[in-house]
């Protein structure tokens, strides 16, 4: 088989081995890899979810305090949307704990790389907080190529970086979406749908995923017609196990592409 | 029921955001909890990832299509319009996120503000 797909992540190449004189120095080094392209990128995001909290009259204390225990763009959003559209605590509940299972195999995968003789244990679940997509990529990357004892810290200040820095972002885009006229404020909140669909499309790969962006799209809206409480329950469960079958059922293009 | 008497309001979004921050730590927590007795590429995380993706694909199919709040005040020829200028500046810089989103979010907001000379 080829390298087409050496892991799930959107991680292609293979960085050069780097070392750094300690742990702190990682600490610091992944606080510095962490500032560019990912931030601006994630930073904008946080802008549109501080002014999409804005849009749903909400505090600003919410969006941090959301930005602060959450951390994770998506299961964010849902938050704020069902908020909106008044559902009750069991379907946001459901929502958002299927949103973010993800995080769990994104979790068993990285450990590995993380792990070091003598850390204690807590410090592991203090820092699988900082597990969303960007950071994880990241220390998908490089981890792997460190000494045992600098990959926590690396990826600890990878994350602290980009969770300050969006801490920051959510409050301008709160503050931005209430003093900017309200078109450019439309621009802002339009951020959040954007920002990943297209991170969907450049992600999909995999034959049984892009199914499922294609049925849950196309299921979405006319099954909030139907019931606004459980459409996107019902959307989530009957288009990802109908993408899932159909991607088992189908024949293969290539053999061995599939379930590595 | 209490939910009633609280919807809407800053507790009851506050109740939400914590009930979605638990929601979310709890796979990173059973993640770490599990790493190394459990295999990440298993056919039940695919599935997982299926259904995160599909609900997702849901969400912002609906919040371009059929939005609540300000977004609803945009039409709907420019929200869907802007989505696909999104869509084709991505193709044509090669894949390029950001460039992507700054020209769909910046293309609904001159298409909504060009309509107020109309």
């Amino acid at each position: 088989m080829s390298s087409s797909e050496p892991s799930p992540s959107a991680a292609a190449a293979v960085p050069a081995p780097r070392r750094f004189a300690s742990p702190r120095e990682a600490a610091l080094a992944g606080l510095r890899d962490s500032v560019g392209i990912p931030m601006l990128v994630l930073g904008s995001s946080y802008l549109g979810f501080g002014s999409l909290v804005q849009g749903a009259g909400l505090d600003v204390w919410l969006g941090l305090f959301s930005t602060f225990t959450g951390w994770a763009l998506p299961g964010q959003i849902v938050v704020i949307e069902l908020y909106s559209l008044g559902s009750s605590l069991f379907v946001v509940a459901a929502a958002v704990a299927m949103t973010n299972a993800r995080l769990l195999p994104m979790t068993v995968a990285l450990m590995p790389y993380l792990r070091a003789p003598g850390t204690p244990r807590w410090r592991y679940y203090l820092f699988s907080h900082f597990v969303a997509v960007t950071a994880w990529a990241a220390a998908m990357r490089l981890c792997p190529t460190l000494p045992a004892s600098q990959r926590l810290p690396y990826f600890a200040g990878f994350g602290t970086a980009l969770w300050s820095m969006c801490l920051v972002t959510t409050t301008l885009g709160f503050y931005l979406a209430g003093g900017l006229p309200g078109f450019v404020t439309l621009g802002l909140v339009f951020l959040n749908p954007i920002y990943f669909m297209l991170v969907f499309v450049a992600d999909a790969r995999h034959r049984g995923r892009i199914l499922a962006l294609v049925v849950g799209a196309l299921l979405g809206p006319p099954l909030h017609l139907v019931s606004a409480d459980w459409g996107l329950l019902i959307t989530g469960l009957a288009a990802g196990t109908l993408a899932f079958g159909a991607d088992l059922v189908l024949p293969k293009k290539t053999q061995g592409g599939g379930h590595a | 029921m209490p939910e009633q008497a609280l919807a809407g309001t800053e507790l009851w979004a506050f109740t939400l955001i914590v009930v979605g921050g638990l929601a979310t730590y709890f796979w990173r927590a059973l993640g770490v909890a599990l790493s190394g007795r459990i295999d990440a590429g298993s056919r039940l995380f695919e599935w997982v990832a299926c259904v995160a993706y599909a609900l997702l694909a849901g969400l912002i199919a609906r919040m371009i299509l059929l939005p609540n709040g300000p977004l609803a005040e945009a039409a709907s020829p420019d929200r869907i319009a802007a989505a696909v200028i999104a869509l084709a500046i991505f193709f044509l810089t090669r894949r390029n996120i950001g460039l992507g989103v700054a020209a769909g979010a910046g293309a609904l907001v001159l298409m909504t503000w060009g309509r107020g000379f109309f």
